[in-house]
């Protein structure tokens, strides 16, 4: 199993509610069910994504975030929000980030770092839009439209008061490696925050 | 009429006429003490009865939703396309029943069966028949044929609600509920066109109050009328524009009143060939089923309240353009199941043909609709 998928499963405790938002084919959730005893829902709008999950006995919706967000969920629904590298393909992420947390008692969001130091390095040498494995898309066909930095992403929670429970920094192979942790804003690819605005 | 018949058909098909002698007692509060139910089955039932699906029909549907009568058969059953070896209910793995329901008039019992009291037939006087009178008999009828647990009941449209309404009458009862191209209520819209139809029926002057029979005679042009205007809702201004656009029947206008554009005359045939096959109490009844759904109603309108004893697991699914039935019903009653943390998944299908889609096999449809279907049969070991 993918590296940030084994610390994301290690923050869902056995029997939680969960709601993945852009659940991709169902991976994750296919596998905190079968393993954790999670129940829940994944949202995506992905058809080819959405019939793998339906065929694999993931509950999945098709309900796009931008458009019509998370106002059928009632407050407090679920235990664990999830997003994995989809934060950065929302219109608003910071509405997103507030949807969350008024719909579970916590979130696990992953998203690339575009402070990482290949990509400054991209950009200031070659002056040209960074690629880059975490980021492998052109200037004008990438989905991901609100790139950030995981300083950028500390600020807004400390903005909206939303607290960052755990933070875990890995590369782009999502292996752990001790220079992300040494200087994360610079050497870390991708980032898995556990957030919350409930006090410990 | 097929020269020979397709490898993804459940092949030639033999309904089955079952009678049932204790009373059945209706929402309206009149009881039958016996009658009929004409099936169809496709498939093997399995040693523990595990893999039975039951298939639901819609307003005009009937027993026969797979396979050919005979090799004179013009047409296939009405699902065909999701029935049959191969197909997304796949009659290698499960075993499928398919029933017309009471007050139909396809042979189960209805308003031309003859009324034991009176030996003539009901007519108007058969009682006005609810979608959970219909699951209260597709029970019955489950217990006859010896199956505890539906792995799926299965429906578009009014059938669907059925499927919807066996989660709430029966919960235990069933593994999961396909609801296609349905709606957890009918709209004023939705009964104002019922309206509609019902006026075109009962002001024919060969309608004599419902007792045609006893005039011999039908109210073919009521009829007609009130399948004109249903057709009308079935398609989208998409699909009647592709089919028909502004075409004449002639090259020119010719000043008159006669079907000069060829969606005049298309539906007229439309009309006049379901006139002559179905009949007008059993439309009258059926449409006032649709009217009289709404599960939602005991509750104070909370369809989440409602669904509350539900067990099951759902699949909803709704099409682009259906603006009988639109997408928001389905995310309505999606959002009621979500609401009473209900197990779901729910697709919105992008398809031209408006409400008649859940009948016409598009890739999307047919491949979430098939890897759906496979998942339940694993899930029973079929």
């Amino acid at each position: 199993m993918r590296p940030d998928l084994e610390i994301i499963q290690q923050w869902v405790k056995p029997g939680n509610r969960v709601l993945d938002l852009g659940c991709g084919d169902g991976t994750l959730l296919d596998f905190l069910q079968r393993e954790r005893g999670a129940t829940g829902f994944g949202l995506e709008i992905n058809p080819d994504h959405i019939t793998t999950c339906m065929g694999r006995g993931v509950s999945v919706i098709e309900q796009n975030l931008d458009t019509q967000g998370l106002g059928n969920f009632d407050d407090r629904t679920f235990d664990t929000v999830l997003m994995t590298q989809a934060l950065q393909a929302v219109r608003r992420p910071d509405m997103v980030l507030e949807e969350m947390l008024r719909v579970g008692r916590e979130g696990i969001v992953t998203f690339p770092n575009f402070a990482h130091w290949r990509l400054r390095w991209g950009l200031t040498l070659k002056g040209r839009m960074p690629e880059s494995e975490a980021l492998p898309y052109k200037w004008y066909n990438t989905p991901n439209i609100r790139l950030c930095t995981f300083r950028d992403f500390e600020a807004l929670c400390r903005q909206k008061n939303i607290r960052i429970k755990s933070r875990r920094v890995v590369d782009g192979q999502h292996q752990n490696s001790w220079l992300a942790r040494l200087w994360p804003n610079m050497l870390g690819e991708i980032a898995i925050y556990r957030i919350t605005r409930e006090e410990t | 009429m097929p020269d020979s018949l397709p490898t993804d058909s459940v092949g030639i098909v033999t309904p089955q006429t079952l009678h049932f002698d204790a009373p059945i007692t209706l929402a309206c509060g009149q009881t039958l003490d016996s009658y009929d139910l004409v099936i169809e089955t496709y498939g093997t039932l399995n040693a523990d009865a595990s893999n039975a699906v039951l298939i639901c029909h819609a307003l005009s549907g009937h027993h026969h939703a797979a396979g050919y009568h005979s090799m004179d058969e013009r047409k296939p059953g009405w699902w065909d396309s999701c029935i049959g070896p191969g197909k997304p209910i796949d009659t290698n793995r499960f075993f499928v029943v398919s029933l017309n329901n009471l007050g139909g008039c396809h042979g189960s019992t209805g308003p031309n069966s003859v009324n034991p009291k009176t030996g003539k037939p009901y007519g108007p006087d058969f009682p006005v028949i609810t979608v959970s009178d219909w699951v209260q008999s597709q029970a019955l009828l489950a217990d006859r044929l010896g199956i505890e647990c539906w792995a799926a009941v299965v429906g578009g449209s009014l059938g669907g609600m059925q499927a919807l309404q066996w989660s709430l009458d029966y919960p235990d009862r069933l593994r999961h509920s396909v609801v296609i191209a349905s709606t957890p209520r009918l709209t004023a819209q939705n009964i104002a066109f019922n309206e509609v139809a019902r006026q075109a029926i009962t002001s024919d002057r060969e309608f004599h109050d419902g007792r045609y029979q006893d005039f011999d005679t039908v109210p073919r042009r009521g009829l007609m009328l009130a399948r004109m205007v249903g057709h009308i809702t079935y398609l989208s201004d998409a699909s009647m524009g592709e089919k028909f656009g502004r075409e004449l029947r002639d090259q020119a206008y010719k000043f008159g009143y006669d079907a000069e554009f060829q969606v005049e005359s298309y539906l007229r045939y439309q009309g006049e060939r379901f006139s002559e096959m179905f009949d007008a109490n059993t439309y009258l009844l059926m449409t006032r089923a649709l009217d009289y759904f709404d599960p939602a109603y005991e509750y104070g309108g909370d369809l989440s309240k409602a669904l509350e004893p539900s067990n099951c697991e759902y699949l909803v699914l709704s099409f682009s353009t259906d603006w009988r039935f639109t997408p928001a019903r389905s995310e309505e009653m999606v959002n009621a199941m979500i609401a009473a943390r209900k197990r779901v998944s729910y697709a919105e299908i992008d398809a031209p043909w408006g409400h008649d889609a859940f009948l016409i096999p598009t890739p999307r449809y047919t491949d979430i609709f098939t890897a759906y279907m496979d998942r339940v049969a694993r899930e029973v070991g079929a």
